[in-house]
C-alpha cells in the first residue's frame, strides 16, 4: 500500500471528525437523558449534605 | 502487611542511596542520596517504631461517622503555605534581576538561569502540588464518606512528594537540570516522583473503592483525570537514560523535532491536567460548598468534564509554530486550542452561575470573592490564550513577554486565587475553627495582590507587544530597525512595574500565612453541635 501524507491526512480528517462528533453526542446524551435527572440533582447536593 | 512493604521498600532505598553516595562521582549525587537515604531511614525507623509500640490503627468510622484522615491534609496544606510564599519571593528576586541584572551577583547558584526553573518548579509543584494533594485528601474523602485507605500510604504521598520538590530544588540551585521546562529535575528524582505519584493514584483509587456514596463526585473525576494524566505525561516526558548510576547526567530517548514535540505535549497538558483540571476540582467542590448552594448545572458539568479531558490534549502543537514541526501538525494544535474556548467557558459560566442567587455574598465574603475573581480570571486566560495559538497572533506574540503576562494572568489569577480561597476554607475546617482568624485580613490580600495582578499582567502586555513589534521594524531599506539590546532597553520600566506587582503579590501571600497561622492559633472554635450529643453537657 502506498501511504502518503495525505492518505494520514485524509484518514484523521474524516475519522477523526466522526470520533469526536460521536463522542460529544454520547456525552450531551448521557448529561441530558431524563432517566439520570434524579441521580445528577442528587450527586449536586453531595458537598452539602454534611455528616 | 502495608507497613512491613513500606520498611522493606525504605529500608532499601535507604542503602541504595548510601551505597551511590559513596560510590558516586559526581557532588550533586552525592548530597541527593545523602538526604535520601536519612529520609528513607527517618522513614523506616518510624514505621519500626510505631510497630514495636502496638500502636492500634486508628478506626475507620467513629460513632457511625466516617472516621476522616486529616494528618497528612495538615500537612500539605502548611507545605503549601510555606512553598507559596518561597516560590512567590523568588519570582519577585528573578523579575528584579531583570530590570537590575546585578542581582544576579555574578554567582552560578544565583544567576538566573538557574533561579527561573526553581520559581516556576516551587509555584506550579511546590505550591500548587501541595494544594492539589491536600484538597484531593479532603475533597475525596468528604465526598466519599470513607477514611482514606492506609496508613503509611498516604504519608507517604505527601512527604515523598516533598521530598521530590527539595531534590528538584536544590538540583536546580546546584546545576542538575535536563533543561526541559518544566520538566527539569534529573532522572533519579523522576523515577522516586513516579513511585510516590502511583502511591497517590492507588489511594486515590482506594478512597473512591470504599465510598459510600452511589455516584462519584465530579471534582473527584477532575482530580482522577488529573492524577492519571501527569502520570502519562511525566513518563512519557522523561523517559531518559543516565550516563551512569552514579551521576546526574541523563540523556532523552527522543531525538529532534519529536522531542520537542514531546516537550510541548508534556508542556501543554501540564496547563490543561495539573493547573486546569486539578483546580477545576477545587471549583467544584470549594465554591457550592463556601456559596452553600449546589454547583449551577451538574449535567453542565459532565459535558465539561469529558469536552475538556478529550480536547486538551491535541492542543499542545501550538507551542511549536514556524518551527521544524510540520504544518499540519501546528494548524491542529492551533484549533484544538480555539475548540477548547467551549469547554472552558463552559466550565467559568458553571462556576460563576453557582452563586445565581445569592451574589450578595460576595460583598462580604471576601473568600468567595477571591474564588469567583479567580474564576473570572480563568475565563480571561482561557479566552486569550486560543488567539495566541493563532499563528498570525503567535508570530507577534511568541517569545515575548505577552507570553508571561498571559501566563500569570492565569496563574497569579485563577490558580493563586483558586488556591487561597481553598486554603482559607480548609485550614479552619481542619483544626474545627468557626471562619479564617480574620476577614479584613483576607479583603486586604485580595485588594494588595490584585493590584498586583493587574501591574503585573498589563505591563508584560504593553511590554510584550512593544517588544514583538520592535523585533518586526523594517526601514526603508529592508534592514532591522532595531538591534536587540535597544529592545531590552525600552523595555526596562515595565520591569520595574512588573517587579513592583509581583512585591504586592508577595505581600498578599504573607498577610495569608500570618492569617491562616492565626486561624490555628488563636481561631474561634467550631460549635459543640459537631460532637456527639452529651459529650458537652453542661455542669449545671
Amino acid at each position: 500500500m502506498n501511504e502518503s501524507y495525505e492518505t494520514v491526512a485524509s484518514f484523521a480528517q474524516t475519522w477523526g471528525l466522526v470520533y469526536f462528533v460521536v463522542l460529544f453526542a454520547g456525552v450531551v446524551a448521557y448529561a441530558l437523558w431524563p432517566r439520570n435527572a434524579k441521580r445528577f440533582d442528587d450527586a449536586a447536593q453531595i458537598p452539602l449534605r454534611e455528616d | 502487611m502495608e507497613e512491613g512493604f513500606f520498611a522493606a521498600f525504605l529500608v532499601v532505598i535507604a542503602f541504595a542511596c548510601l551505597i551511590i553516595a559513596g560510590k558516586t562521582y559526581d557532588q550533586v549525587m552525592a548530597f541527593h542520596t545523602a538526604i535520601g537515604s536519612l529520609a528513607a531511614a527517618a522513614g523506616a525507623f518510624i514505621i519500626f517504631r510505631n510497630y514495636f509500640e502496638d500502636r492500634v490503627p486508628a478506626p475507620q468510622e467513629i460513632g457511625g461517622k466516617p472516621n476522616y484522615n486529616l494528618g497528612p491534609i495538615k500537612f500539605g496544606a502548611w507545605a503549601a503555605v510555606f512553598w507559596g510564599v518561597a516560590g512567590f519571593t523568588v519570582g519577585l528576586i528573578i523579575a528584579l534581576q531583570l530590570a537590575y541584572p546585578v542581582l544576579n551577583f555574578d554567582l552560578p547558584w544565583t544567576s538566573f538561569g538557574r533561579l527561573r526553573p526553581l520559581h516556576t518548579s516551587a509555584v506550579i509543584f511546590a505550591f500548587g502540588g501541595n494544594v492539589l494533594i491536600a484538597t484531593s485528601f479532603y475533597v475525596v474523602q468528604r465526598t466519599s464518606r470513607a477514611r482514606m485507605p492506609g496508613s503509611i500510604a498516604p504519608w507517604f504521598v505527601i512527604l515523598g512528594y516533598n521530598l521530590f520538590i527539595v531534590i528538584a530544588g536544590t538540583g536546580y540551585l546546584l546545576g542538575a537540570t535536563q533543561s526541559k521546562e518544566y520538566a527539569e529535575p534529573e532522572w533519579y528524582a523522576d523515577l522516586w516522583l513516579t513511585i510516590v505519584w502511583v502511591a497517590y493514584l492507588l489511594v486515590f483509587l482506594g478512597t473512591l473503592w470504599k465510598r459510600k456514596e452511589p455516584h462519584i463526585y465530579v471534582a473527584n473525576w477532575f482530580y482522577l483525570a488529573f492524577i492519571i494524566t501527569i502520570a502519562m505525561l511525566h513518563i512519557i516526558n522523561n523517559l531518559t537514560v543516565p550516563v551512569s548510576v552514579f551521576g546526574t547526567k541523563s540523556y532523552i530517548l527522543w531525538a529532534g523535532v519529536q522531542d520537542a514535540m514531546v516537550q510541548w505535549w508534556y508542556g501543554h497538558n501540564a496547563v490543561g491536567f495539573f493547573l486546569t483540571a486539578g483546580f477545576l476540582a477545587i471549583m467544584y467542590y470549594f465554591v457550592p460548598k463556601r456559596a452553600e448552594r449546589p454547583v449551577y448545572s451538574y449535567r453542565l458539568s459532565i459535558v465539561h468534564f469529558w469536552a475538556l479531558i478529550f480536547l486538551y490534549i491535541w492542543a499542545g502543537p501550538h507551542h511549536l509554530h514556524y518551527t521544524a514541526l510540520p504544518q499540519w501538525a501546528s494548524t491542529l494544535g492551533a484549533t484544538f486550542s480555539i475548540i477548547l474556548w467551549m469547554p472552558s467557558w463552559g466550565g467559568m459560566i458553571n462556576g460563576l452561575m453557582t452563586l445565581s442567587g445569592a451574589w450578595d455574598k460576595l460583598r462580604t465574603d471576601p473568600v468567595l470573592r477571591m474564588m469567583v475573581v479567580s474564576i473570572a480570571f480563568y475565563g480571561m486566560s482561557t479566552f486569550e490564550g486560543p488567539l495566541m495559538s493563532l499563528r498570525s497572533v503567535n508570530s507577534l506574540s511568541h517569545y515575548t513577554d505577552w507570553t508571561i503576562g498571559h501566563v500569570h494572568s492565569g496563574a497569579l489569577g485563577w490558580v493563586g486565587y483558586i488556591s487561597f480561597g481553598a486554603l482559607y476554607c480548609l485550614i479552619p475546617w481542619l483544626w474545627n475553627k468557626k471562619e479564617v482568624y480574620s476577614l479584613k485580613l483576607v479583603n486586604w490580600h485580595f485588594w494588595i495582590s490584585t493590584i498586583g495582578i493587574v501591574l503585573y499582567i498589563c505591563a508584560m502586555w504593553v511590554s510584550g507587544i512593544m517588544q514583538g513589534l520592535m523585533w518586526r521594524a523594517y526601514d526603508a531599506m529592508g534592514f532591522l530597525e532595531y538591534s536587540f539590546i535597544e529592545t531590552v532597553e525600552a523595555m526596562h520600566p515595565f520591569y520595574v512595574i512588573r517587579a513592583l506587582g509581583g512585591a504586592l503579590f508577595v505581600a498578599g501571600s504573607l498577610i495569608m500565612a500570618y492569617n491562616l497561622w492565626m486561624t490555628v492559633r488563636h481561631g474561634e472554635a467550631e460549635e459543640a453541635e459537631a460532637l456527639p450529643a452529651g459529650a458537652m453537657a453542661p455542669a449545671e
